[in-house]
């Protein structure tokens, strides 16, 4: 670990180095003016090189601003530096896998790039062309952190181009959490010491006590916690997050949404219960209609400076660090809260256990259809998309939604020279993203199976029907189990083994 | 002329009716009885796989359908209501009857999603202006998070958006009214509320039955207000057919089973508007 961050501190202070001097491509593109144009295989300067006049690229991405905002940028970049004509189509997060499968199944290629969550993987590796070896090969590629390389790969083949990299993480109110007269306070009125919550009950605690009164003297009422609990709103990646800690236990292998040799469901276990009993209770400290919230308002939430605690993607933090925001200095990063027991099949009862679990959040990610008559176009843009300069500017806009998935990336000190962070913060937000990167051996990667969205949205409706009410959490997931187990019927249990054993060797692996 | 020439005119009418009205419901079935999905993307043959799942299985579908019923039969009846009253209101001289016609017709022709977007904002909880408004009150309602409000959210949307509808139909009716039964009735002493209750509606039913029905068959249809305002939510609290049929079809990739449930809902739209449309014959039409 040691040497990693003497490597990194070199790479930084590389990249730093370009930061002090702007240069010809920071005058014409003030998007990269803290840093100038970077040397690398896709820098501007290697982008002016090429010629793509009187080419078409079609792009399908995100609405903006997530994601469609800096596709969009990066589009007219490309387009002012090689002549390229980019068209780039922006699509709400929930139809993108059906707007790009849609024409992949009929045979067709309307886009030559489209992007999606890196979980579509399975279905879509059919329909996309292989990242080629001189892009896996380049310097920029080698800065990818190990599980961003796997997210984009299968069988041994990048499928998928890195563009952003996502975890779930706890975000936090460092002026609440860390004042003496709040957590003498909070240890006069609950016995209990208030700091940064170690298990998901200290969060629901610690939240349901700042709940509803205005404890930053802005006049304004707060509240605990801000959560994506929208249906079909990524809202399974939330509930993934409350339950790991109390379901990925690290002395039991063999898959964590299922068993893998019987493919039966485990999402019903006593883990996923508890998990999901807490998130009922965590609607009584949600702002007003925070059972609606999808990431959107999260975002606004936490980063408006609304709630106590939030747990999601970056972006949120980014928001609340930004320039603009009212708390910006005022937030800390933690790992996610973990329990204290967690269930273990194989016994078939709890191990009383203090347990924490990363949920690594695969997130946006872009590839090359098969079909596309520009494929070195294609992977050119991506490339430079995704090159050092655009990608240091990218990750300091929260709205843009890229997050860091580069080694170079958890180095405190570029956060406290370019974006103003307070050392203590930016250290802690590197480091524990780092931790959770390549320090952790109890990790929990999403599913990419056949047919994920039906497994998704199976648990959206059931952990949606617990939140209103109308399920208790043990029937909820009752339901989802009995769903999950028709579709793994309907897709047949050795198509989904297969595809679940590449998840789960990460997972198991030390 | 030769009787085979008839049928050459007619062809070119009888082949775009088969391409845009026969082919697409054709397609739906035949896609019903396969098992085409995101893994599995071919036009197979599974017999009557897809239906037996849809009326032995999936107990979700068949409420989103009970909870479709209760708001498209809501949302029609305070349209068609509303609706009556503002025609009413403008067929006869009144000072700005202009201004009124055009100002009651204004938001039909907004755009749906553009509206509830709008409307979604009004109601959000603990961010719009309506909840602000009433915290001076002491009182903010669960617009979008009580299962009964969420309702009533998506009720109130629909009735704002589509009573112009109702209200443009109706006012064409009272302006083609003929004016003789009018006369004969002021004649013979009828008060306003006579008027109405014996002449002006029951010359009114068969437009007011034409209305009701074309109404129930775009509320049938309710899916951008619900994707919008509520996902459904909270739970399954607002979850209609349509969106059911959109999550199965185009969230799941399921198309074969979601054109099974497609082609189901149209069969059972088909014999309830007929049924209901004879109901109302027999109720709005004097002398049935």
């Amino acid at each position: 670990m040691k040497r990693t961050y003497i490597s990194l501190l070199a790479v930084s202070v590389a990249l730093m180095g370009g930061t002090a001097q702007a240069d010809k491509w920071s005058d014409q593109f003030p998007h990269i003016k803290n840093t100038g144009d970077i040397a690398g295989e896709c820098s501007y300067e290697a982008m002016s090189q090429k010629d793509y006049s009187g080419q078409k690229l079609t792009i399908n991405t995100h609405a903006v601003p997530v994601m469609g905002e800096p596709t969009a940028l990066h589009a007219e970049q490309f387009s002012a530096l090689t002549g390229a004509e980019v068209n780039v189509i922006h699509t709400p997060a929930g139809d993108l896998y059906s707007k790009a499968m849609v024409p992949f199944q009929a045979g067709q290629a309307p886009y030559d790039i489209v992007f999606g969550f890196s979980n579509f993987i399975r279905d879509w590796k059919q329909y996309l062309e292989p990242v080629p070896a001189k892009y896996v090969n380049m310097a920029q590629m080698k800065d990818v952190t190990q599980s961003h390389i796997d997210v984009n790969t299968w069988d041994g083949e990048m499928i998928q181009f890195p563009i952003d990299g996502d975890r779930h993480y706890l975000k936090y109110r460092k002026d609440v959490i860390d004042n003496p007269e709040y957590q003498a306070k909070y240890k006069a009125e609950t016995g209990n010491e208030l700091r940064i919550p170690q298990t998901w009950k200290e969060y629901g605690e610690m939240a349901a006590f700042f709940n509803d009164w205005d404890w930053d003297n802005d006049g304004e009422l707060e509240y605990g916690s801000a959560e994506v609990m929208k249906k079909d709103d990524l809202m399974f990646a939330a509930f993934f997050s409350r339950s790991v800690a109390y379901s990925k236990n690290p002395r039991v292998k063999g898959g964590f949404f299922f068993d893998l040799e019987t493919m039966e469901p485990l999402i019903n276990g006593p883990g996923f219960v508890e998990a999901l009993g807490d998130w009922v209770e965590a609607t009584k400290y949600v702002p007003p209609g925070g059972i609606n919230f999808g990431l959107g308002d999260e975002i606004n939430s936490f980063g408006g400076g609304q709630t106590l605690f939030s747990f999601s993607w970056d972006d949120a933090f980014v928001a609340a660090m930004q320039d603009d925001s009212p708390i910006k200095n005022k937030v800390g990063v933690a790992p996610l809260p973990g329990s204290n027991r967690v269930w273990n099949r194989d016994s078939d009862a709890w191990d009383d256990t203090y347990n924490q679990a990363p949920y690594i959040v695969w997130g946006w990610t872009a590839a090359v259809a098969k079909k596309s008559e520009n494929h070195e176009m294609a992977f050119d843009y991506l490339c430079f998309f995704a090159n050092d300069a655009n990608h240091q500017a990218d990750i300091a806009i929260g709205r843009f939604g890229v997050n860091p998935f580069k080694k170079s990336d958890f180095v405190a000190d570029l956060y406290v020279e370019r974006q103003g962070w307070d050392p203590e913060i930016a250290k802690q937000y590197a480091d524990t993203l780092m931790e959770m990167e390549e320090g952790s051996t109890n990790r929990v990667f999403p599913l990419r199976v056949p047919g994920v969205f039906q497994f998704n949205s199976a648990i959206a409706t059931g952990t949606a029907k617990a939140l209103a009410g109308q399920l208790s959490p043990q029937e909820a997931l009752d339901e989802v189990a009995a769903e999950w187990t028709k579709i793994v019927d309907r897709i047949g249990a050795d198509t989904i083994r297969e595809a679940y054993a590449k998840g789960v060797a990460l997972e198991d692996a030390e | 002329m030769n009787f085979k020439h008839k049928y050459l005119f007619l062809l070119p009418g009888l082949l775009v009716l088969l391409g845009i009205l026969i082919f697409p419901i054709g397609f739906t079935v035949r896609l019903s009885l396969s098992s085409w999905d995101s893994f599995y993307p071919a036009l197979d043959f599974i017999g009557l796989d897809n239906y037996v799942r849809l009326f032995t299985d999936d107990k979700r579908f068949w409420e989103a359908f009970g909870r479709l019923s209760l708001l498209s039969l809501t949302t029609v009846f305070l349209q068609y209501v509303i609706g009556f009253s503002l025609a009413l209101m403008v067929w006869k001289e009144i000072v700005f009857q202009r201004f009124f016609r055009v100002l009651f017709l204004i938001p039909m022709m907004t755009t749906p999603v553009i509206m509830t977007v709008i409307w979604r904002t009004f109601f959000h909880e603990s961010l719009g202006p309506v909840n602000d408004l009433l915290s001076y009150f002491d009182v903010t309602p669960l617009w979008l998070s009580s299962e009964l409000l969420a309702k009533f959210t998506v009720i109130l949307v629909e009735v704002w958006q589509w009573t112009p509808f109702m209200f443009l139909l109706l006012l064409a009716g009272l302006l083609s009214l003929p004016k003789e039964p009018f006369l004969a009735a002021s004649i013979d002493g009828a008060g306003p509320i006579r008027t109405f209750v014996y002449v002006t509606f029951p010359l009114m039913a068969p437009i007011s039955i034409g209305a009701i029905i074309i109404r129930l068959i775009e509320a049938s249809k309710i899916m951008d207000t619900v994707y919008v305002l509520t996902s459904g939510g909270p739970g399954t609290a607002t979850e209609t057919s349509s969106f059911y049929i959109f999550i199965k079809g185009l969230r799941e990739f399921q198309f074969g089973y979601s054109a099974a449930l497609s082609f189901t809902y149209l069969i059972i739209m088909i014999i309830s508007l007929t049924i209901i449309a004879k109901i109302l014959v027999k109720l709005m039409v004097r002398g049935n």
